[in-house]
């Protein structure tokens, strides 16, 4: 079963990187860029067909390590 | 006072850090794997170094924080045992949920390998004992990511409590935004957490200790754990 974690960073939490992303877009003529957020992608395999269990293990997943609650949100996808 | 060092693949600073505490406690620190699962029997103080720990992967700290030896660590510190936490150690701390909030990219998006000066927010403490309230001391900070942020509700608890022990500072002591090297809120260096026998600092006093190097302002950090821990004993 494949799954899709997304990690961003909640929102009024200052993106340094996402600045210097969107600072570079705007020098290289890119139009209509208001602004930038950089995040995190996982694409995970998971085994075994429950659904359920899946969504449970994903979710371990990303409170345990993928993400910090602190300044991160997390998605969880089951892609199947 | 009996030390144990933490080593994590990555670590750099873990010798810099067990010289100066051999130096300024006169005992040999132990070196302690990740992947070991208990402290040296009366470990008085856990450091965990400075560097790169996992490459930095997916954050700072955070696959370090998940090791098997930082249940025995937050085990010591529940148990009112102290930790010492500087720059990479300093992010493993607050990964580990033994500090609250995060050391996020630099706002000026730059490594930082200079040196700084800190306010010794309160001497009152173990970690500051051997300085002034109020003193200046001028030491290296070295790192990409120490701009520290929390949410409003912790940060109010921090200055609250008195748990910021050290601020980054112009060299006459004042706040100057020019002298806060990585943005971080209030100018935040280092925090203790609730109970105050646990450190977090970005900066590395252990590198400014000996005069063949140069200036010896770290001294008074391990100075004041080191007559803690004698008083204590």
């Amino acid at each position: 079963m494949k799954a899709r974690v997304t990690v961003t960073l909640k929102t009024g939490i200052l993106d340094p990187q996402g600045k210097a992303i969107e600072g570079a877009l705007k020098s290289l003529g890119v139009g209509g860029v208001a602004s930038v957020r950089q995040g995190k992608v996982f694409d995970i395999e998971l085994e075994g067909a429950d659904r359920a269990g899946a969504e449970a293990a994903l979710k371990a997943a990303a409170e345990k390590l993928l993400a910090n609650t602190v300044i991160e949100n997390y998605r969880i996808e089951v892609l199947g | 006072m009996k030390s144990a060092v933490l080593v994590f693949p990555g670590i750099n600073r873990e010798r810099d850090m067990a010289r100066t505490l051999k130096l300024m406690s006169g005992s040999e620190p132990a070196m302690v794997w990740h992947a070991d699962t208990a402290l040296p029997a009366g470990t008085d103080l856990v450091v965990v170094p400075g560097g790169f720990s996992y490459g930095d992967y997916l954050r700072c700290g955070a696959i370090a924080a998940r090791s098997p030896i930082m249940d025995a660590v937050r085990a010591h510190a529940g148990r009112g045992g102290f930790v010492l936490g500087v720059c990479n150690g300093f992010q493993i701390l607050c990964e580990s949920g033994l500090l609250p909030g995060v050391l996020m990219r630099n706002a000026a998006l730059k490594f930082i390998c200079k040196e700084v000066y800190l306010r010794v927010e309160r001497s009152d403490t173990p970690f500051t004992r051997g300085y002034n309230t109020g003193q200046v001391i001028r030491v290296p900070v070295a790192h990409g990511e120490g701009n520290y942020v929390a949410d409003a509700e912790t940060i109010t608890r921090l200055e609250g409590e008195g748990r910021v022990a050290y601020r980054y500072v112009a060299p006459d002591g004042t706040l100057d935004p020019r002298w806060n090297v990585n943005g971080s809120t209030n100018a935040i260096a280092g925090i203790l957490n609730e109970r105050g026998n646990v450190l977090g600092l970005m900066p590395h006093p252990e590198n400014h200790i000996e005069v063949s190097i140069g200036p010896t302002d770290g001294r008074g950090l391990f100075a004041g754990l080191t007559q803690h821990f004698a008083k204590v004993a």
